[in-house]
């Protein structure tokens, strides 16, 4: 029996019995289309996420106060709630070769007010002249804190994209004042749109000189972050010991328990990235899991053919078909099946991820491995559920089949 | 041709044994006719079986074209029955969604003939069986009884079988076309010198061969020449 006699007996077959196939095709194909689906929305997500977070900054890293556990993640950290981080610390950090920039912070949140009287409440961050360089941010509008205003205490603000829209609409903030926290400030400048950023929104920020915050807002002289801009990449690791024993030094704690973190931008991808991947990996089962019923359907079917079809495999093996011969053939309608199910199914699949990327505005990337993957998968899941209605067609007993009603 | 010494089969269900052959000794040479009658239970059917290789003797031995097949394997008897036997059923068992002409091709495909080789010998088959080729494209079940069991029947020859076994092959259709049957396979026999083994429980249609072996209770009880030889000579008139 050649290929071409197999492929005419599978269409033969199938198209005799065109709205059961249709049905069973239709198993394999919310199967597959939903695991295409789920993982394109995963492998967006996760990727968008990388981008964002490398579009923080480039090597950096980030000093936080208190302890982040390793595998609980920076979320559940309670950064920001310890006071270990001071501005001295800041002058050690500087010394470490390889620093190129620095970037203390102290970030609040606020009701913030314009003079029109639109309000909204965001992050308000104090910085340094370097958060620039640090964090990749760059002024659309007017200018960012100078070394004058941080020393003088200015009560100066540059708004984030976001802010500058929610307080003052279209018309200009340059020159404009607006009320944090009860007290005046003059825009300065507002930053390039950046994004989101996963977790922390750059856009929806007001940067105040760190002097300012700390003296008149906060009322505190502990900064919820340091971070750090290395020189190059591979110094990352060699800088990260180096700060961390200069931290340890000056704050007299023990190395093996310190009153800090230091997270490379590594860290942070790989904490979010489990996260994603977690996620991929839950949608993607509970897609496999339809892709199983599917399959049952494929089973269901198949048994039912050989069952409708015993006198014809009966009449098969009398002229001559061999077990080899028969088995074939019903694997090959097996396969057919999910095959065709698995095609229509990356269509499906992708169909979907376009319309959530356009619909929901979530990032989604369909790679060829996936759609391998789910045309492998579908293979075999055809041979898996054919395989036993094949071996009961070919082990009938050709007189036994000759004889059924 | 075709021997068969001392065949026996004993079918064991739970621990009652049933013979169903006892001790069947008979030998068929080329080119004959042979009607093999007897009443339902008698044993023709599993005699039949066994000629068909479509099962095996639990005793004695059968021999086709000098082999002996009674110790083969599943796999072995469906490669014999590929290459040196054609069957005819009383309920003709075509493809219903296959054209007559494919349902002919279909022991070729089993037996890896090549697309081209196939047709030829299909349409050889057809001819020979005295089938309209205007009918060669239709669907097996558009047709009638008369002309289905002919395109039944090139299926047996289109292999060029050592033995072509009809099993009860007009016990589904009337007397008229019953007789149609029965003379394309007396013009097989004395045309083509082919082999054919008729089975059936009827007197009337066991006449039309040349020799009729009689079977009662799994054994032979005459096997003689057919003196009363019915032969049709209607000109295949449909």
């Amino acid at each position: 029996m050649i290929l071409s006699d197999i492929f005419q007996e599978t269409y033969t077959a199938l198209s005799s019995n065109k709205a059961r196939s249709g049905l069973t095709i239709l198993g394999i194909v919310i199967g597959i289309g939903s695991v295409i689906a789920m993982v394109s929305i995963g492998q967006g997500a996760s990727g968008q996420i990388q981008s964002s977070i490398e579009g923080l900054g480039s090597n950096l890293l980030t000093v936080l106060p208190g302890v982040v556990q390793p595998g609980r993640g920076i979320v559940s950290s309670g950064r920001g709630s310890a006071q270990t981080l001071k501005n001295e610390d800041v002058d050690i950090l500087k010394q470490i070769t390889g620093v190129a920039y620095i970037s203390p912070e102290l970030q609040r949140r606020f009701q913030i007010t314009s003079t029109g009287g639109n309000n909204t409440n965001s992050t308000i961050i104090g910085v340094n002249t370097e958060y620039q360089q640090v964090r990749n941010v760059s002024v659309e509008q007017g200018s960012f804190i100078a070394e004058n205003q941080l020393r003088g205490m200015g009560r100066v603000a540059v708004l984030g994209p976001t802010v500058a829209k929610d307080l003052f609409a279209d018309s200009d903030p340059i020159g404009k004042t607006i009320r944090i926290n009860k007290v005046n400030f003059k825009v300065i400048g507002v930053l390039a749109s950046k994004g989101s950023g996963g977790f922390f929104n750059p856009d929806d920020t007001v940067f105040v000189p760190l002097t300012t915050m700390q003296k008149i807002l906060a009322g505190a002289d502990f900064l919820s972050t340091i971070a750090i801009s290395v020189q190059e990449k591979n110094l990352m690791p060699q800088v990260q010991d180096d700060a961390a024993a200069a931290l340890v030094a000056k704050h007299r704690v023990d190395p093996q328990a310190p009153d800090f973190s230091i997270l490379s931008q590594a860290d942070i991808l790989g904490a979010l990235t489990q996260v994603t991947d977690t996620f991929t990996i839950f949608l993607a089962s509970v897609a496999g899991i339809s892709l199983i019923v599917g399959g049952i359907g494929i089973m269901n079917m198949m048994l039912t053919t050989v069952t409708e079809r015993t006198r014809e495999i009966g009449l098969r093996k009398a002229i001559g078909a061999k077990k080899k011969d028969i088995s074939m053939q019903f694997l090959a309608e097996a396969v057919m099946l999910t095959f065709l199910g698995g095609v229509v199914g990356v269509l499906l699949g992708w169909i979907i991820s376009f319309a959530v990327s356009i619909l929901a505005g979530i990032a989604t990337s369909i790679s060829i491995s996936s759609i391998l993957l789910a045309f492998g998968v579908s293979a075999a899941i055809g041979i898996i559920f054919g395989y036993y209605p094949a071996r009961r067609a070919a082990s009938l007993n050709p007189i036994e089949a000759l004889r059924y009603e | 041709m075709i021997e068969c010494q001392n065949i026996a089969k004993i079918y064991k269900d739970a621990d009652v044994e049933t013979a169903a052959l006892k001790n069947i000794s008979f030998k068929i040479n080329d080119g004959e006719f042979v009607a093999i009658m007897g009443p339902s239970g008698s044993g023709k059917s599993t005699l039949m079986h066994i000629l068909g290789c479509l099962d095996i003797s639990t005793r004695g031995k059968y021999f086709l074209d000098g082999h002996d097949v009674s110790t083969l394997s599943d796999d072995e008897l469906a490669d014999v029955r590929m290459r040196k036997i054609g069957f005819v059923f009383q309920s003709f068992n075509l493809l219903p969604r296959a054209t007559v002409l494919r349902n002919v091709m279909l022991p070729l495909v089993y037996a890896g003939i090549k697309k081209e080789e196939r047709e030829k010998l299909a349409t050889e088959a057809l001819t020979a069986s005295a089938f309209p080729e205007k009918f060669w494209n239709h669907y097996s079940n558009q047709l009638s009884g008369g002309m289905t069991q002919r395109v039944a029947i090139a299926r047996a020859l289109v292999n060029n079988p050592t033995l072509v076994l009809a099993d009860e092959p007009t016990g589904n259709l009337d007397t008229k076309t019953g007789e149609m049957v029965l003379d394309t396979f007396q013009r097989l026999h004395s045309e083509q010198g082919r082999t054919i083994v008729l089975i059936t429980h009827e007197p009337y249609v066991a006449e039309h061969a040349e020799r009729i072996i009689n079977i009662r209770d799994g054994e032979i009880v005459t096997d003689d020449k057919n003196h009363h030889r019915r032969l049709i000579n209607n000109n295949n008139a449909l």
